[in-house]
């Protein structure tokens, strides 16, 4: 994956605190922000918006191969999160009893580290998600 | 538009070629299918290369240039696609438009991957790039993860089992057995299946297609001239093709792929025919899963009977429809760029009568269908015997 340092910088709005955006036209919310809206397309009107983070687990599993820099999270949890405005949004789940991890079940977003590039290297943060 | 058929075919043996650079194995696809073809070579009039990573894989961009001068066929325009794991699929339909619009005549088409020259995590990274990077990738998602997460929501909806997913496997180890290409030619038991090491649950390691090195090739005519090369040319009937959001969490359901059913939709539409018609089908399995969700969305079974008709043995090689008679890319290998040309390589061999010990009975109408990430593009051809 190319994550470079500008790469990174340009996400943190997004994966600090949730910044996406929806369009005044049809009302549409976005997560990430899209530059044009799908369906309104050149007639569509974005404006920023900050999601609360809330949601229901639509789909699961349990990662026990992870890619290279992850080799230490293993096994971890991953998710398809119907956020309550809108959009659907993909993240690790953590902090969270196995048992609870279920379809339907409610969470919410956490500010996480989620890699580093080496003891000397980057620290990447973001968004993982808990169960409530 | 003008009428398009296959007058060639060919493919090498898949698997850990680590004998053979990605420029030895396309020319060996390429000849076979040159050889095939009863062409002299100087009738082609252009080549289409599918590859989805050479250049995360082998170091090797421009493989559209690097095509026509290994075969040598220069100066030939020779022109590289890509679409993930459905690049080869997606230079069959470039190729095919070339000719249905009038502006060549034959046209060659080739389909390589050379994966194993890397290790299986960079690989990994590789494929993942199928995917979206920033926002799949970032948070962990592998690509069996994201399968992974297809099948957890399909078991819940339709109760589709762990044990209906392993049969998949098994049949297509079977078919796999009786292949001389495929990278997989042992038989594997349902329990081998379940009780392999677990990759991303639900789906364990022989759930999941191989990191495979292979080509393939075929040659194109349109159908007017088809025969003056070839006593068998296989006419393409149907093509479709379709998009849809690149990553999973933004479809608007996650129990299909919608680009398989309207790429399938309009292939039907063109060729006149129904899924009731199709004798047998190469489709995308590159997870178990995946397959099930093939079946169901080119609609030979109803939504969320997929699981059940395959544990009965109606996908099987002869039964209600012949699924995966190459071994799939679950037996066969799937080196992504060259998955959709084989594809069509064994539904021409099969049209043709050429399936040897796995022979489709009375073979008439085939179909191929190759996914690109985990749906984001799906293109479907339909082939037919001409009589």
């Amino acid at each position: 994956m190319v994550e470079g340092i500008a790469s990174i910088w340009r996400n943190i709005p997004q994966r600090y605190r949730l910044e996406g955006n929806y369009c005044e036209n049809c009302g549409t919310a976005y997560f990430p922000p899209r530059v044009v809206c799908v369906k309104c397309r050149r007639q569509g009107k974005l404006k920023t918006k900050i999601f609360c983070g809330k949601g229901k687990i639509e789909t699961y599993t349990k990662v026990y191969t992870a890619p290279t820099g992850l080799e230490l999270e293993v096994p971890y949890y991953l998710a398809i999160i119907n956020l309550s405005e809108g959009p659907s949004i993909l993240g690790q789940l953590v902090e969270t009893d196995s048992e609870k991890i279920k379809i339907g079940s409610n969470v919410e977003f956490i500010f996480r580290k989620m890699r580093e590039d080496g003891e000397e290297g980057l620290i990447q943060y973001g968004y993982k998600f808990k169960i409530v | 538009m003008k009428k398009v058929s296959i007058i060639g075919a060919g493919m090498t043996k898949f698997g850990e070629r680590w004998d053979k650079s990605l420029k030895e194995l396309v020319v060996e696809a390429g000849i076979k299918a040159l050889v095939d073809s009863n062409l002299s070579g100087n009738e082609i009039e252009a080549v289409y290369g599918g590859t989805m990573a050479a250049g995360r894989l082998v170091g090797q961009e421009h493989v559209g240039a690097l095509l026509a001068d290994a075969m040598g066929l220069n100066p030939l325009p020779s022109i590289r696609v890509e679409a993930a794991c459905a690049s080869g699929g997606m230079a069959l339909r470039e190729a095919y438009m070339a000719i249905a619009s009038g502006y060549h005549d034959v046209v060659v088409v080739g389909g390589v991957e050379k994966m194993t020259d890397v290790s299986t995590g960079d690989a990994t990274i590789a494929l993942a790039g199928a995917g979206d990077v920033e926002w799949e990738y970032f948070s962990g998602a592998t690509f069996p993860a994201v399968y992974a997460l297809l099948a957890k929501k399909h078991m819940a909806e339709f109760g589709t089992t762990e044990e209906q997913m392993a049969q998949v496997a098994v049949k297509n180890h079977e078919n796999g057995s009786k292949n001389e290409y495929a990278q997989y030619q042992n038989k594997i038991t349902l329990e081998q299946v379940m009780k392999s090491k677990p990759i991303a649950e639900p789906l364990k390691i022989l759930d999941c297609s191989p990191i495979t090195d292979g080509a393939a090739a075929l040659v194109l005519a349109s159908s007017d001239i088809a025969r003056k090369y070839s006593d068998t040319p296989i006419e393409i009937s149907g093509v479709g093709m379709a998009s849809d959001t690149l990553p999973l969490h933004d479809r608007a359901s996650l129990i299909e792929l919608n680009a398989t059913k309207v790429a399938a939709e309009k292939a039907y539409r063109q060729a006149g025919v129904t899924p009731k018609e199709i004798n047998f089908a190469e489709v995308h399995d590159c997870f178990t899963i995946a397959e099930l969700l093939a079946v169901e969305d080119l609609g030979f079974f109803p939504k969320g009977k997929g699981g059940p008709a395959t544990q009965e043995g109606e996908t099987a090689l002869n039964s209600k429809i012949s699924i995966n008679t190459s071994g799939g890319l679950k037996a066969c290998g799937h080196p992504v760029g060259a998955t959709g040309v084989k594809q069509a390589v064994e539904a021409t061999w099969q049209l043709r009568g050429e399936g040897k010990g796995r022979q489709v009975d009375n073979a008439e109408i085939g179909l191929t269908h190759n996914v690109g990430g985990s749906g984001a593009t799906a293109i479907v051809h339909i082939m037919k015997r001409v009589n």
